[in-house]
């Protein structure tokens, strides 16, 4: 289509003081977690308290960024922004450390054959904006 | 302990396409519709409970009401149920007498109406909008297909959802789609977000509606049979659906369920009539089991096989729901005026003197829950 239509850009997110370190992270690409000292478990999305017992004893690692995929659906009504993409994958992964995280899966047709639940993906990192965003794909062997 | 009812209920006028209606004005017409219904005057309104905006400070304000109780709870769709609940607490703590819940949304003409965009540094705003979710068809749904993994729901079966509530809406003339639909029409309507086809999400209207909610023992001062507030529950999981601890199965809607179950004093063999808020197809699957009328992946099945429908023995949605009757984005009032109008004797597709109902609501995608249980009869 001729455009003079104007599209409106992708949402970038605005980082936090807690969520900083995780954005700092994709931006070197690592995808850091955090854990907490106490009860040992790993959490997602950052906060400065462990989610499974109430500790503030909780540091930043960086996860292996190995994953499955949990759930998705495919999207057919564009977000704004998202209107070249259609139809688009809007994924849940299981990371490997255990928490679950949003994301859109790079590298596969966004299909319902192409998009088998707990296949194994991989973190890939792209940049928007003044961020940089983990996004998933396929592992590469 | 004070036994609490609902004596006053009712729609606006008209229910659908309304753009000569703001928000603002549709709060005002249920709540009119409301007093008029419990035989009061606003003068005897001594609380006030609804969501922002425009929020119960506005909405009194309209109507020249001076509360001495004041619930501005929103926790999207069910907060109508919750404020039910906070308004039994406050009517056994003697806080106020007389209370009036409304809701009004100009959800499709967007009359006076507020848009909702996450704010880019909330946790929604920097970990779900960034991946191009776009409002409940892009959220909500996203569970699905890990449940029909573990459990083998059939698309069908998710299909059959919306042609079992089209059969209520078929009784209803005031439900919005009325034609008879089959599982082949459901699945071949366009795709929005796979797996969920057009048929299977709710739909977008404008509407209203109101509810007086007082003591039981003045029962007898109002024009209409009584509706008795037997238990009530609420409880929240996640402000972002990635979050939702277990993909198959909603911890809110079990937890609220339970404590007004436990309240009520009854199990589900008790249950006359049902109302699960039904945004979406799949919700009634996960609102059936997390109530326990059915054991884990039992509900696709269960429905499918007519036992929710018109004839059979559980009847669920009888309005038509969300798929069918009316959705204004926040659908929970909708949902106990149907309960209500069972009770009462008055609905349009109407059970054979039903004498318990209940009534299950979602707020947000999975965030919010509240489950009220309503009876014709005080508690025995």
């Amino acid at each position: 289509m001729v455009g003079s239509v104007s599209v409106a850009a992708k949402p970038v997110p605005v980082p936090t003081p807690e969520t900083q370190p995780f954005w700092d992270g994709c931006a070197v690409g690592e995808l850091r977690l955090q854990r907490c000292g106490d009860c040992g478990r790993a959490y997602f999305y950052p906060r400065p308290v462990c989610p499974s017992c109430g500790s503030r004893n909780v540091s930043w690692f960086t996860a292996s960024g190995r994953a499955t995929l949990y759930s998705y659906v495919i999207n057919h009504r564009p977000a704004p922004g998202f209107e070249d993409d259609t139809p688009y994958a809007i994924a849940v992964v299981q990371l490997e450390e255990g928490p679950r995280m949003m994301t859109n899966i790079t590298g596969l047709p966004a299909t319902p054959e192409a998009l088998e639940l707990d296949m194994p993906l991989r973190v890939r990192f792209e940049p928007r904006g003044d961020v940089t965003l983990p996004m998933f794909g396929p592992e590469e062997n | 302990m004070t036994g609490v009812i609902i004596a006053g209920a009712a729609e606006t006028d008209r229910l659908g396409k309304l753009p000569d209606h703001s928000t603002l004005q549709l709060h005002i017409e249920g709540a009119l519709n409301a007093v008029a219904d419990a035989g009061l005057s606003l003068r005897d309104i001594d609380g006030i409970a609804t969501v922002s905006a425009p929020g119960p400070v506005q909405v009194a304000h309209a109507l020249g009401i001076t509360p001495d109780w004041i619930d501005g709870t929103g926790v999207g769709g069910t907060s109508f149920l919750l404020h039910v609940r906070h308004a039994a607490a406050a009517i056994r703590a003697g806080y106020a007498r007389t209370i009036l819940i409304t809701h009004g949304e100009s959800g499709r003409s967007r009359v006076g109406a507020s848009r909702f965009r996450p704010d880019a540094s909330s946790p929604p705003g920097q970990f779900e909008a960034p991946y191009g979710t776009f409002g409940p068809t892009t959220t909500f749904t996203i569970p699905l297909l890990r449940y029909m993994k573990e459990y083998g729901l059939t698309h069908e079966q998710l299909a059959y959802v919306a042609v079992a509530q089209r059969r209520w809406a078929a009784k209803n003339p005031r439900a919005a789609f009325r034609d008879p639909i089959t599982v082949e029409d459901v699945l071949a309507s366009r795709m929005v977000a796979y797996p969920f086809h057009l048929l299977e999400c709710c739909l977008v209207t404008d509407g209203g509606g109101a509810l007086i909610v007082t003591s039981a023992d003045r029962a007898a001062e109002f024009p209409k049979p009584a509706v008795h507030v037997l238990g009530t529950g609420e409880s929240s999981e996640t402000p972002m659906i990635s979050q939702m601890v277990d993909f198959t199965e909603s911890q809110a809607f079990r937890l609220a369920g339970r404590a007004a179950f436990a309240e009520a004093g009854i199990g589900v063999t008790d249950v006359d009539h049902l109302m699960i808020y039904d945004a979406f197809a799949h919700v009634p699957i996960y609102g059936l089991e997390a109530l326990g009328f059915v054991a884990k992946g039992e509900a696709g099945p269960f429905i499918a096989d007519g036992n929710t429908e018109p004839g059979g023995p559980l009847p669920l949605n009888t309005n038509g729901g969300g798929l069918s009757y009316t959705h204004t984005g926040m659908y929970g009032m909708f949902a106990i005026q149907e309960g209500v109008r069972q009770l009462r004797g008055e609905a349009a597709a109407q059970l054979d003197a039903p004498q318990i109902s209940v009534i299950l609501g979602n707020g947000g995608m999975f965030a919010t829950s509240g489950v009220l249980v309503l009876g014709r009869s005080p508690r025995s």
